[in-house]
């Protein structure tokens, strides 16, 4: 672990969005192991219903109920919790009205399911609710007193295509509900997402469509006022041709001599390492270092754009076992190293 | 485009995963040709998790189609104008647009549009109701909010201008085969499931009782119905604000003058789906979620009788040099190390081919496993490129691949 200081020091609310395939629930369960090898306690929380926590922690299926999923040697923590909108509703009407048993009456006539899935909006509040319930919670026995319950929150987000429309519950319940608790429930999310306590991270690969979507939600969620956090760069392969050898390889792609030089040269010197070499072989070998300073180049291309967008941009290695048998730590370790938190 | 099928029956056997036996080869390669040329087959679906290349491969599949003879319209529902990049289209909308830089010397032609979700459902409306009524509905409150915001609305829409596309080259003979790319969903599952789910909602217990009251002429209407109806709208009245409840009344009210039904509606979608005329292509990546959700929905599309004509698993790691292992380049790279050549560029190739080799080992053990656990079912694989796909011929290229399996 590094001396850095952390990048979001005053953030308690880390929202982690990408596009889909990009490894944003891999990345969001790093981030909340870094926060508690900080020592923090840290909730991670789902809110589609996928158990991707459970599948990358390597735990049972997560209830509505948070459950530990890590224990740091330094105390830190990371809670799981699958965030459902029926069980946030219940829950909801029970503290706040007191319902008894017409919590149960409104599950039999359909009412949960009617404001959980079609009353537009809704469903997000309910969703984004519960993580400020679960940001604002203290220990004490009224909301504001004690401690606080969690040191940070990760929220693993919809993906980009649907980011901007899930944080902008405002707009969501503007035309559908004008005055009442849910309206005011929705103003108070929105502040929380305003307020520097919030920070949006969007992962990406380096490849043009999950750059472009990164770019264009980064827009899209400072056009609603929240702070956009980092970008982290998923799946990260390091070059496996030097400078020297990326400029040989492209050289000979424009040039036979050129080619035909370095063939030989590949040729000679695979004869001293004891292979036995055959033309195909060469061939092979030459083709496949055309294709990597290819994915190089389009790769250069994609950090600056990734550049462009003036946010700190944060690396992780690719994995080629995924992140299973400690591969959530060593992306831990990375983002630590580089001093995301 | 060589192979043509001999058998064209529809028959799924007796296969319990719901996959073809006639349209496969007997090694479990997936004949994309095959499918693509048989003219009873009038649906294709391609369908996986996200990030998985499903709209390439609907485009790459729309390219062959089209230039081996066939009248095809891709629809994308994907918000990133995706297909807009893959097929170098600026404007994508609700209006099928001619595909430019095709070879159509067999006859064929290829559209392409992007699902506008808030038209399509405006559509719908303002081809079913009066223009008073339909006006009414637009300006609802809660419809702007259901047909431009709710999640599932999406899915229920691209059903719908599936069905539409599917109705007008019946009726125009403008094409004869509908492409569709699935919905950027949190499962892949959701395509099959929403649509369903919102057109019963639309169409539930709740809803309706909600909807009496603006029938009745009065609010007291629900007193006689039961005491647990009112408390809930008494509730559900405090939570969401009353002027929501008004909305949703006349919303409800006045969608239902309108169809026979929501649920009826959904209904019909989904028995197109399972017609022998339509065809899921399932889209994958060599990674293990990927195929975790593949296999979901080859049990899904099994159980539902749904006719699967095969797996696509795109970004195959391919060996160009496969005369030299994993194992012995790393041992080769060694030895030029100590010889004190390691900075060569040899010794950087060597490097590079034991990653790729190494890469391309373990995307061979996950489709064969995915393969162990699906016998039966046709799988083609396309090779990884090494440039992202954004123009015709790279389309080409992957219809090639797809082509050979």
């Amino acid at each position: 672990m590094s001396d850095t200081a952390p990048a979001f020091p005053g953030v308690r609310l880390h929202v982690v969005t990408g596009k889909g395939g990009t490894g944003k629930t891999t990345v969001a369960a790093a981030l909340a192991m870094a926060l508690a090898r900080r020592g923090q306690r840290v909730l991670l929380a789902e809110v589609e219903g996928r158990q991707g926590i459970a599948q990358t922690f390597d735990v049972p299926p997560l209830s509505t109920q948070e459950v530990r999923v890590l224990a740091d040697g330094s105390g830190g923590e990371v809670w799981g919790l699958a965030v459902d909108a029926k069980a946030a509703l219940l829950e909801y009407l029970q503290s706040f009205y007191k319902l008894g048993r017409a919590g149960a009456v409104l599950e039999k006539v359909g009412a949960i399911d009617f404001a959980t899935t079609i009353a537009p909006g809704v469903r997000d509040v309910l969703l984004i609710g519960k993580v400020y319930e679960a940001v604002g919670r203290t220990t004490g026995s009224k909301r504001g007193r004690g401690d606080l319950a969690w040191d940070a929150v990760v929220l693993d987000a919809p993906p980009t295509g649907r980011i901007g429309r899930f944080l902008n519950v405002n707009a969501e319940v503007a035309d559908v509900a004008k005055v009442g608790p849910i309206r005011s429930q929705a103003d108070s999310i929105t502040r929380m997402l305003r307020s520097p306590r919030t920070a949006v991270h969007a992962v990406t690969l380096l490849e043009e469509m999950p750059v472009q979507e990164t770019v264009d939600a980064i827009a899209e969620i400072e056009g609603l006022g929240m702070p956009v956090g980092a970008i982290v760069v998923n799946q990260v392969r390091e070059p496996l041709l030097g400078e020297a050898g990326l400029a040989r390889v492209a050289k000979a792609a424009e040039s036979p001599r050129s080619r035909g030089a370095l063939a030989k040269e590949v040729t000679a010197a695979l004869g001293t390492a004891g292979v036995r070499t055959t033309a195909a072989l060469v061939d092979g070998l030459l083709a496949e270092a055309t294709d990597h300073a290819d994915r190089v180049a389009l790769e250069a291309e994609q950090r600056e754009e990734i550049a462009a967008a003036g946010r700190p941009a944060y690396d992780l290695p690719w994995l080629p076992d995924g992140v299973e048998g400690g591969g959530l730590r060593v992306l831990a370790d990375h983002l630590l190293e580089q001093g995301m938190v | 485009m060589g192979a043509s099928r001999t058998n064209g029956s529809r028959t799924n056997g007796s296969r319990t995963d719901g996959s073809r036996t006639d349209g496969s080869r007997t090694n479990g390669g997936f004949d994309v040709d095959a499918l693509l040329a048989d003219d009873t087959v009038g649906i294709v679906v391609c369908c996986g998790s996200g990030g998985v290349g499903k709209t390439t491969t609907a485009a790459a599949l729309g390219v062959r189609a089209a230039e081996a003879g066939r009248k095809v319209v891709v629809l994308t529902i994907d918000p990133a104008r995706r297909l807009a990049q893959s097929l170098g289209l600026t404007v994508l909308d609700n209006t099928p647009r001619a595909v430019t830089g095709l070879d159509l010397g067999q006859g064929g032609r290829l559209d392409a549009m992007m699902l506008d979700m808030k038209r399509t459902f405006d559509e719908v409306v303002e081809a079913h109701a009066t223009p008073e009524k339909a006006a009414q509905i637009l300006a609802n409150p809660f419809y702007v909010a259901v047909s431009s915001s709710f999640a599932g609305t999406q899915e229920y829409m691209a059903m719908e201008k599936l069905g539409q596309l599917r109705a007008q080259a019946d009726r125009e003979g403008t094409w004869d085969l509908v492409i569709v790319d699935t919905p950027p969903s949190r499962s892949a599952l959701d395509f099959l499931d929403a649509p369903k789910r919102l057109g019963s909602f639309l169409d539930g217990r709740f809803i309706r009782l909600l909807a009496a009251p603006a029938k009745a002429g009065g609010r007291a209407y629900l007193k006689v119905f039961s005491a647990g109806v009112t408390l809930a709208t008494q509730t559900l009245s405090k939570v969401l604000g009353g002027q929501m409840l008004i909305d949703v009344q006349t919303f409800v009210a006045a969608l239902d003058t309108m169809f026979g039904g929501f649920r009826e509606r959904a209904d019909q979608t989904y028995a197109l789906l399972k017609q022998h005329g339509t065809a899921f292509v399932v889209v994958a990546a060599p990674e293990r979620d990927a195929l975790r959700e593949a296999s979901y929905f080859l049990d899904r599309l099994g159980e539902e009788g749904m006719p699967l004509a095969g797996v696509v698993v795109n970004r195959i790691q391919r060996v160009a040099a496969p005369g030299l292992t994993a194992a012995r380049a790393a041992a080769a790279e060694e030895s030029l190390d100590d010889a004190g050549a390691g900075e060569s560029t040899t010794a950087d190739l060597l490097r590079l081919h034991a990653e790729v080799a190494r890469t391309a080992a373990r995307h061979a053990a996950v489709v064969k496993r995915f393969r162990t656990g699906h016998p039966g079912t046709p799988v083609a694989e396309v090779p990884a490129a090494s440039r992202d796909i954004h123009d015709v011929e790279g389309l080409r290229t992957i219809g090639d691949a797809l082509a050979a399996g």
